[in-house]
């Protein structure tokens, strides 16, 4: 009966907090819009990692490539096409990417998976950095923008849809199953679990979002280039968030992506020298100190204060 | 026909012997100390300016300053394994575990070096004249006399270090330790002095590669990921923790780079990532692995 209650109040709570971020571009400003739409999209970039690589434990440095290939979906179709279209074909390049290098890589173990992906990035950047040039004789491409309210609707539906598929994914049975592919894959494999399928899946899935969220920044970004659309950096921000958030909980990649990309906007404006630093320094300490995250250090922080509390 | 044969053999050889030197380096970050170093070209990078700096400011020459860079880099990674990794691999509850925290936390090293040389040297790109006059081969072949000592160094550095692992006493823990380094332990081998030694020598050996690299191209605070990937890439190609298939690997992309570049040189880059990702899926153990 308590636990009934409970997830009542915690999903009124989510409710009244959607509400609220509905009816924000009533009584905001511009800034504020823009604001929430980036730490949006750290939260979809990092949440839909979070699917993939926080249960299997594969470290996947790839989100960059299938945000490049939402933002040059979009950058392409821009002009002719209306915005869901664009949408749909943007999220289901980069799934159907996905599909591709999960069918050939996810047979790697570790370590190579993660360089495989890393070099993933850099290779479209290059070989789209040598079509612009040598085929269609441009560097750069402008794309048509779209309203503030528009970019932060959209941005706002991907994350409810994608909390909402991070939720169902983690408490079935495919969850389960990706846990224990983390846990020990060869005895995963034993128990009846399609190791294969369910990673390529997982991963693809994944790629679905960052696809959709590269289509939608691209149009608020408005002009584009390979280093732009392609930026390493699109891979290591979401692993840092998630990994200092927590990847155990889904509430702590939100928590992480949300702390880190207001920490962007404020060392950027404040110390724009400094920026870049001081997120390898919070980089190092989070492996270092926190291995769990900040939400395992709640719950254990939470565990010990309860303890002291019985104990009194 | 022969000159362009020549030309594109003899350009190969020059950066490969470069590309070796990084490769063996990482090459024994990765297979002893287990630490895949993302921030790698970060230590090329940070040699490149401190010869660049001593050349510059104190009038030193770069082939001397080997001497001058190469302790404080390797002190640098020495302090860096102690103060960092050996933590990560205390806490890492299983190898596949340590080697994703250790990457993870070379990310954040490499913001950090990039950053501070940012703060230092500015972001600008910086370049010296050494050594620029022409040594002409047979066939009508000619080359700068820096690139011509670099392949030199590189090669004489490698073979330094291999008779150091193979022949001295502190060589034999340090291949003890790569083999197994419970074992090693358990014979008296100190696993984190030779570790820690082991990232040393590996930041080292980057350090000198970015004194040789300064010697003929400019130096720049973000040159290092290049670096850092097609050490990887080598590193993959000759089969991790293998020396002598880095070393070899090494000279192999480097002739392969300059034959891609000398078709179409916007594509080197590319044809490297290909060549690598073909090899992870063929070949994972690399082509001079078991």
């Amino acid at each position: 009966m308590i636990l009934k209650s409970k997830r009542l109040f915690y999903l009124l709570c989510l409710l009244l907090f959607l509400l609220i971020m509905l009816l924000s571009p009533l009584y905001t400003s511009d800034y504020f819009l823009i604001l929430v739409s980036n730490i949006l999209m750290y939260i979809v970039l990092t949440v839909s990692w979070t699917i993939f690589s926080g249960p299997t434990g594969y470290i996947s440095l790839a989100p960059a490539a299938f945000f490049g290939i939402g933002i040059y979906t979009s950058a392409i179709m821009g002009s002719q096409f209306s915005l869901p279209v664009i949408l749909a074909t943007g999220a289901a390049a980069a799934f159907c990417c996905a599909l591709l290098v999960g069918m050939v890589t996810l047979r790697l173990q570790g370590i190579y998976f993660t360089i495989f992906t890393f070099g993933l990035v850099e290779l479209l950047g290059e070989v789209v950095q040598w079509w612009e040039v040598n085929v269609t004789g441009t560097t750069g491409r402008i794309v048509p923008g779209t309203e503030y309210t528009t970019v932060y609707y959209t941005m706002l539906g991907i994350a409810v849809v994608l909390m909402l598929t991070a939720y169902i994914i983690k408490h079935s049975r495919y969850g389960l199953a990706l846990q224990s592919i983390g846990e020990y894959e060869e005895a995963a494999g034993h128990t009846g679990v399609n190791v294969t399928a369910l990673k390529i899946v997982s991963f693809a899935v994944s790629a679905l979002f960052m696809g959709a969220c590269g289509v939608i920044m691209a149009t608020r970004w408005t002009y584009i280039d390979p280093s732009i659309a392609f930026n390493p950096l699109f891979s290591f921000l979401p692993v840092l968030m998630a990994i200092f958030g927590g990847v155990a909980h889904l509430f702590g990649p939100v928590i992480g992506a949300v702390i880190f990309s207001y920490l962007e906007e404020f060392l950027t404006t404040q110390f724009p020298y400094y920026y870049m630093l001081i997120f390898g320094v919070i980089l190092v300490i989070a492996i270092v100190y926190l291995p769990t995250g900040l939400t395992g250090l709640i719950r254990k922080l939470g565990g010990r204060l309860r303890r002291r509390h019985a104990n009194t | 026909m022969i000159e362009t044969i020549l030309n594109v053999v003899v350009d190969g050889l020059l950066i490969g012997g470069i590309y070796a030197l990084i490769a063996v380096g990482l090459s024994l970050q990765y297979g002893v100390a287990k630490v895949l170093n993302i921030a790698h070209g970060e230590f090329i990078m940070l040699g490149g300016f401190i010869t660049w700096t001593s050349y510059k400011v104190f009038g030193i020459n770069p082939l001397l300053s080997v001497a001058i860079c190469g302790p404080l880099i390797f002190v640098l990674g020495f302090v860096l394994h102690l103060a960092l990794f050996k933590r990560i691999r205390m806490t890492s509850e299983t190898e596949g575990a340590f080697e994703g925290n250790s990457m993870l936390a070379c990310f954040g090293l490499m913001f950090i070096i990039q950053n501070v040389a940012i703060l230092i040297w500015g972001a600008g790109i910086k370049g010296y004249s050494y050594l620029g006059f022409p040594v002409s081969f047979g066939g009508g072949a000619v080359f700068p006399a820096n690139r011509l000592t670099t392949l030199a160094v590189a090669v004489i550095i490698c073979i330094v270090f291999y008779l150091f692992l193979s022949r001295s006493h502190m060589g034999k823990g340090i291949r003890a330790a790569a083999q197994d380094p419970d074992t090693a332990q358990l014979v008296g081998v100190d696993i984190n002095r030779v570790l820690a030694l082991c990232f040393g020598f590996g930041a080292l050996m980057a350090g000198l590669a970015g004194t040789l690299v300064s010697m003929c191209y400019k130096v720049e605070p973000t040159m290092g990921l290049e670096y850092t990937i097609i050490a990887i890439i080598v590193v993959v190609l000759g089969g991790m923790g293998s020396i002598l298939g880095s070393f070899l690997g090494g000279i192999l992309l480097g002739l392969i780079g300059s034959l891609v570049s000398h078709i179409e040189p916007g594509l080197t880059l590319a044809s490297f990532y290909l060549i690598f990702m073909i090899l992870l899926l063929v070949k994972p153990t690399g082509i001079f692995g078991k």
